[in-house]
């Protein structure tokens, strides 16, 4: 083509520039220094990663899961049985029957059950009620058989409530709106951890990362992958986050900082993250296997607190997240780095000439990125519940429409988008079918783009 | 381990109506991102669009075979202009981030037991081939390779519309029309200030190139008599890049030869792999694990070739989409 000019030649320029206004900018002992630390932190984390992928087919071994599980399929349907007086109820035998296939199970003595089917799809359910004890039946309006359905999770909770002559309370809507708006807040405040690292990566560096959805995954995969190894919990989360901290330290010092130093396009970038996606996602599937695994605490039973009824999971993940997403934008508006990082997002070029390391701070935005990713997976595998290999990419979607909603690059942007998503998600399906519980976020993401495509934060010249 | 047989359905894999599929559809992607530098990754969604197009006005409403092909492409277009309207003005990772979410609606929907008779939910919908297979020419028989007559009939018409479909991006893209195609890639600007229609050159290369991946969702499902929408994941749609980029983006071959050494490459890999598993010699993964193996060397791949070989085995550097 004769027609090379403008914009193409341009964008074949300014990375250089970049580059050579950054290279006078550290002094050179720094320098140095910071390339061993380099290396020796790239040496830790390949250790680390090495450790933890050994370690996943061990784990999976001697997992602890609850009660009998036969965890030959991918897929669980599973509950817990519980009189009025909350007391399990053990030795119960429970079948489900559907797509071709039987199987059933008894409730243990912590009063669970779980039946592994082979593909998602609607299940008939069966309590049988001549294995209940003396004194117990099923309360009223409760139906036995029922049929169930999956929606996107690979694990469907089915409750059976118990008691003399006790009528299931029926909810009305308002209180059911109020549930639904209380889960969609921590659902789009998980979904916020992801976005906002992904949004401040493409703020600084112009990168669409399709790999970030398996960063989320690796949170929780690693906490899983520790628990296993016998550790408590706090110091497998702990672990995790350092895990997810690694991730994207390498991530960016192995792949990325090279690549931009090379003056790669962001398409090509982009490409390559879905090549890095798919080799991460099936490498999990490879160590993990396909199967869903709990974490400790994941299966709790509802709360009742005032007229709220919520998993206690739901309300710690909404805690945490709020916390930790405040002390980011605390950071981001008050503090040095965060200031240096905002004008990094703004104008790279600007930023490298008024004196800032900008492969410094692309580099902590990496690290923070895989930080808030791995505990967004966390509380995604609390939130589900379930560990499974592809926990993050299915939520990647979801975390791009908050993304693309709040305004790319921006990072409240991503925040308010991300909660719009999460409330959006939860709120329609009081209306629509579970198994299409994110087609409304996506749909309203495309109408978004047509008549405000800058996002709700976004500026107009963004777009172009 | 038995070598022969290895080769022999590695071979096989060259001509089946899935690499057919798989090279029609990637055609359909050179002509989105190669010669016009769409970033579409909803190739899924329009190779869904045009399986369940057809498989759904065949079995629902009893149309005719070219009634309901009709239909598979009048749907693929009306995909392509309700995904075009509000991203072909925005920039490019735009149009791909709206292309991915569409696809994965689409999935989401047909996947759905609410919709479960009109779309058969997760088991998908089979038995709408049978018109198509009434068109056999070829008489009962054995044929070359071991072919039953219904296996020459559809690698004969996969390969076909393969080829015709080639022959018409080709001739398309040496047109005026395809220079202009090409201008808008190396520089939008430029192209405006001739006085051209930058939006509807590229809404139109946006329809044909949803045209080809829908009817390679038709060379998809037709041969095998069935659909599900697990097979339309976002999965489906990064290996189509993964042959695009195998073969060089901007060139008609490139996507047929991908296609040819992407299932070769995954027959001869899946086979070995679990010869020597068979055979004792490999005892760390189980034969279900060298299945995932393959798409970890997809994803690999995938990496390696955008770094280092960006134009594939036949593409010209000066070509590429990106500078």
């Amino acid at each position: 083509m004769t027609v090379r000019t403008g914009s193409n030649g341009a964008a074949g320029i300014t990375p250089t520039v970049e580059v050579s206004i950054l290279r006078s900018t550290p002094p050179d002992q720094s320098k140095r220094r910071s390339k061993g630390l380099q290396k020796a932190m790239g040496a830790l984390f390949a250790v680390l990663m090495t450790a933890l992928l050994v370690a996943a087919p061990a784990a999976q071994a001697t997992t602890p899961s609850p009660s009998p599980s036969p965890q030959q399929f991918q897929n669980n349907i599973s509950g817990f049985l519980r009189d009025d007086t909350r007391a399990p109820i053990p030795g119960v035998k429970i079948t489900a029957r559907g797509n071709g296939f039987e199987g059933s199970a008894t409730s243990s003595a912590n009063g669970s059950w779980s039946i592994g089917v082979p593909t998602q799809g609607t299940y008939e359910v069966e309590l049988d009620t001549s294995t209940l004890p003396e004194g117990i039946t099923l309360a009223e309006g409760q139906e036995n058989p029922r049929s169930v359905t999956f929606s996107q999770t690979s694990n469907l909770s089915v409750i059976f409530a118990f008691g003399k002559g006790i009528v299931l309370q029926e909810q009305n809507l308002a209180q059911n709106v109020l549930n639904r708006l209380v889960a969609g807040l921590s659902f789009g405040l998980l979904l916020a951890l992801a976005s906002v690292g992904l949004s401040l990566i493409f703020g600084t560096t112009g990168l669409t990362n399709f790999a970030h959805g398996e960063m989320v995954t690796l949170g929780a995969l690693s906490v899983f992958v520790f628990n296993g190894l016998g550790l408590p919990l706090w110091i497998g989360i702990a672990l995790a986050l350092v895990v997810g901290a690694g991730f994207g330290f390498l991530q960016d010092s192995v792949l990325w900082r090279p690549l931009r130093l090379r003056g790669t396009g962001l398409v090509p970038m982009m490409i390559v993250s879905i090549g890095l996606a798919l080799a991460t996602r099936y490498l999990y599937q490879f160590f993990f296997g396909g199967a869903t695994q709990q974490l400790p605490g994941a299966q709790v039973s509802d709360v009742q607190i005032g007229t709220l009824s919520l998993s206690p999971n739901t309300l710690w993940s909404l805690l945490v997240s709020a916390v930790v997403i405040g002390t980011l934008g605390f950071v981001l508006l008050k503090t040095r780095l965060g200031k240096a990082t905002r004008a990094v997002a703004d104008n790279p070029a600007l930023a490298a000439a008024s004196g800032i390391d900008v492969d410094r701070v692309i580099r902590i935005v990496w690290v923070v990125g895989g930080v808030l990713a791995a505990l967004g997976g966390i509380l995604w595998a609390y939130y589900r519940p379930g560990v499974t290999w592809d926990m993050g990419s299915q939520i990647l979607l979801a975390i791009f429409a908050g993304v693309t909603l709040g305004g790319l690059g921006t990072v409240f942007g991503a925040l308010i988008g991300s909660l719009v998503v999460g409330v959006f998600i939860e709120l329609t399906s009081l209306v629509l079918p579970p198994d299409l519980k994110y087609v409304g976020a996506l749909v309203i993401m495309i109408i978004v783009l047509l008549f405000r495509p800058q996002g709700i934060l976004g500026r107009r010249e963004r777009v172009g | 381990m038995d070598f022969g047989s290895i080769f022999g359905l590695a071979l096989g894999e060259f001509l089946t109506p899935t690499t057919a599929a798989y090279a029609l559809a990637a055609l359909g992607l050179a002509v989105h991102f190669g010669y016009s530098g769409l970033l579409n990754f909803g190739q899924a969604g329009f190779m869904a669009v045009g399986a369940y197009g057809f498989a759904i006005s065949t079995l629902t409403f009893n149309v005719p075979f070219i009634v309901g092909l009709l239909i598979a492409i009048l749907c693929a277009v009306a995909f392509a202009l309700l995904l075009g309207v509000p991203t072909l003005r925005l920039r490019a990772d735009y149009l791909a981030i709206v292309t991915i979410a569409a696809a994965e609606i689409i999935r989401y929907i047909v996947t759905t037991n609410t919709l479960f008779r009109i779309t058969g939910s997760a088991d998908g919908l089979s038995s709408f081939q049978r018109e198509f297979d009434t068109f056999n020419p070829f008489p009962e028989g054995t044929y070359i390779f071991g072919w039953s007559n219904r296996d020459l009939y559809v690698r004969v018409v996969c390969w076909a519309v393969v080829i015709l479909c080639a022959l018409t991006v080709w001739l398309l893209m040496r047109s005026p029309w395809g220079r202009v195609l090409k201008g808008i890639r190396e520089d939008e600007n430029a192209v405006r200030s001739l006085g051209k229609n930058v939006y509807s050159y590229k809404m139109q290369a946006l329809i044909i190139g949803g045209i080809l991946g829908a009817l390679a969702g038709l060379l998809f499902t037709l041969p095998r008599g069935s659909v599900q929408p697990a097979n339309y994941a976002t999965d489906l749609t990064f290996f189509l890049w993964t042959v695009l980029l195998l073969g060089g983006m901007s060139t008609v071959l490139g996507p047929i030869v991908g296609a040819m050494i992407f299932w070769v490459v995954l027959s001869l890999t899946q086979n070995v792999l679990s010869g020597l598993i068979e055979s004792g010699a490999v005892t760390f993964i189980s034969t279900v694990q060298a299945g995932q193996l393959r798409f970890i060397l997809v994803g690999v791949a995938l990496m390696l070739l955008m770094i280092f070989r960006p134009q594939g085995v036949f593409g010209n550097k000066k070509e590429l989409a990106f500078a």
